[in-house]
């Protein structure tokens, strides 16, 4: 069976992973899956997401080696509290990515290509921060491309709408943001979700089954599991608790019953 | 007539003659407002989201719902739209130079800046394939800077695709220069010359003669009201 507990999934991970966040700025993230890892040992990890709070959340509890990603932002909340503390004060390394780089990124790892090409990133400050980052030209014309490396990841973390026992995911809000190609970019997918249920498609269509089982080693009924981050059609962002979050002290916030 | 009310037109006048792209605004109303005036105005073939990820197929006030879907636009679809490129955007920045390079990533150096702010987000791909323009709320030195930290938006002497205008509380500017570099193109009503040039950080090219920027019609300030009841557009522009 792969139903487990958030305990289960923490005990799957290792100090120095590569872990990939699904959700997009402060939407749909895992945030049960985040808080679990808050309060474990892990250590030294690199994020890939598209990021907000749980690029934030782990900075705050040193958890964080280097962050990869396009941004980092609560979306109603433009700028990121931790993350914005972790980088000026020179603690986390960064790997800053345009969006759609970011995008080929995953889509290479989900179909395990060394590098895809795009010309975004071209002739911007990505190109001198990241000076790892090659060109490559086409071989059909002359012009010249960013080599977009693989974001391969050791694991993934993801939350959705429902699941089955099996591992089948579903998403039935209005986006799907990029959850299932974290899911073929990683080695393990963990899943997390509002309600594991028997027959999804009595839930949504058939066009809302996002992720095969084939890409996921276990799921988590955690109701609730984004919040505070939105998780539509169940419930929106909790914008009260997300201010709570940006203007309460770190050791108070996290000290909080939830 | 506000000054919000000239800077909303403006803006929509940067999507006029795009007919059937994708009228991106970024953030705030006044961005959001420009792009659905144009499409129910003198730029009817442009298609305008709700914010999220719906093509709205009516037209509606601020936070309002649409009555009519006509399409289905998740960031994946969005990012793709980047590329392909059918699309002009109108971005902010927190720094922008003479060239129209722009940063909204971090303040000071990169390595370990003064200030983190967003990102550099889709600010690289978006200035290489599409259309772009800025609408900046508050015209200063501080934004207007000879060097940018981190360039994020690409200008024209890095490789954009197309800088239209950009659109301040001040002034409209725009890159019709031989070297590509940023001109005054007109003062809103109020504004002067030396104010303009005051609050800019670099020379701007400013021709002998510059035009006041065109005032709302009658028609344009009907649609406002009726776009932005509420007058959020007013919160973005202190005069």
């Amino acid at each position: 069976m792969k139903v487990m507990t958030v305990g289960d999934v923490v005990a799957r991970l290792e100090s120095g992973m590569t872990i990939g966040v699904g959700g997009w700025g402060s939407r749909r993230k895992p945030m049960a899956l985040i808080e679990g890892i808050l309060r474990s040992d892990l250590t030294d990890l690199t994020i890939v997401s598209y990021g907000g709070a749980d690029v934030g959340l782990l900075c705050a509890a040193g958890k964080v080696r280097r962050v990869v990603a396009p941004f980092v932002t609560l979306d109603s909340i433009p700028l990121e509290p931790h993350f914005r503390k972790a980088r000026q004060e020179g603690s986390i390394a960064f790997t800053e990515y345009d969006e759609g780089m970011f995008m080929f990124g995953l889509l290479a790892a989900a179909h395990r290509l060394p590098f895809l090409p795009t010309r975004a990133g071209l002739g911007s400050d990505v190109m001198r921060v990241n000076p790892e980052l090659r060109t490559v030209s086409s071989p059909y014309s002359d012009e010249e491309l960013v080599a977009v490396p693989a974001l391969t990841m050791d694991v993934a973390l993801i939350h959705l709408n429902r699941a089955d026992a099996r591992g089948n995911g579903q998403y039935l809000g209005p986006d799907p943001y990029f959850d299932d190609l974290y899911a073929k970019a990683a080695r393990q997918t963990f899943v997390s979700c509002e309600r594991v249920v028997d027959d999804l498609l009595k839930e949504g269509p058939l066009q809302s089954l996002l992720v095969s089982r084939a890409m996921v080693s276990g799921v988590v009924e955690a109701p609730g599991g984004a919040w505070f981050t939105s998780c539509e059609p169940d419930y929106p962002r909790d914008e009260d608790w997300q201010k709570r979050y940006t203007t309460t002290p770190w050791q108070e916030f996290i000290d909080e019953p939830r | 007539m506000s000054r919000a009310d000239v800077c909303v037109i403006a803006c929509a006048e940067a999507f006029r003659g795009d007919g059937e792209v994708l009228a991106a605004g970024i953030g705030g109303a006044i961005t959001v407002l420009a792009a659905r005036l144009a499409r129910l105005t003198f730029e009817p073939d442009l298609l305008t989201s709700d914010g999220t990820c719906l093509l709205t197929g009516d037209v509606p006030e601020l936070g309002a719902a649409p009555r009519t879907v006509e399409g289905w636009l998740p960031f994946r679809d969005h990012l793709w739209l980047v590329l392909h490129g059918r699309r002009h955007v109108m971005l902010s920045a927190s720094q922008i130079d003479r060239h129209g390079n722009t940063n909204i990533s971090c303040i000071g150096d990169w390595t370990r800046p003064k200030a983190q702010l967003l990102g550099v987000r889709g600010a690289p791909g978006n200035t290489l394939c599409n259309p772009t323009s800025y609408w900046i709320p508050r015209h200063s030195p501080r934004v207007f800077v000879e060097r940018v930290d981190m360039i994020s938006g690409l200008g024209t002497d890095r490789g954009a695709y197309d800088l239209r205008r950009v659109v301040t509380d001040l002034a409209v500017l725009d890159f019709d220069t031989p070297d590509g570099s940023m001109r005054l193109a007109s003062v809103h009503p109020g504004v002067s010359v030396d104010d303009v040039v005051r609050a800019t950080g670099f020379p701007l090219a400013v021709p002998g003669d510059v035009p006041q920027t065109r005032l709302p019609t009658a028609q344009e300030l009907e649609v406002l009201r009726s776009l932005d009841p509420g007058g959020q557009r007013g919160k973005e522009v202190a005069a």
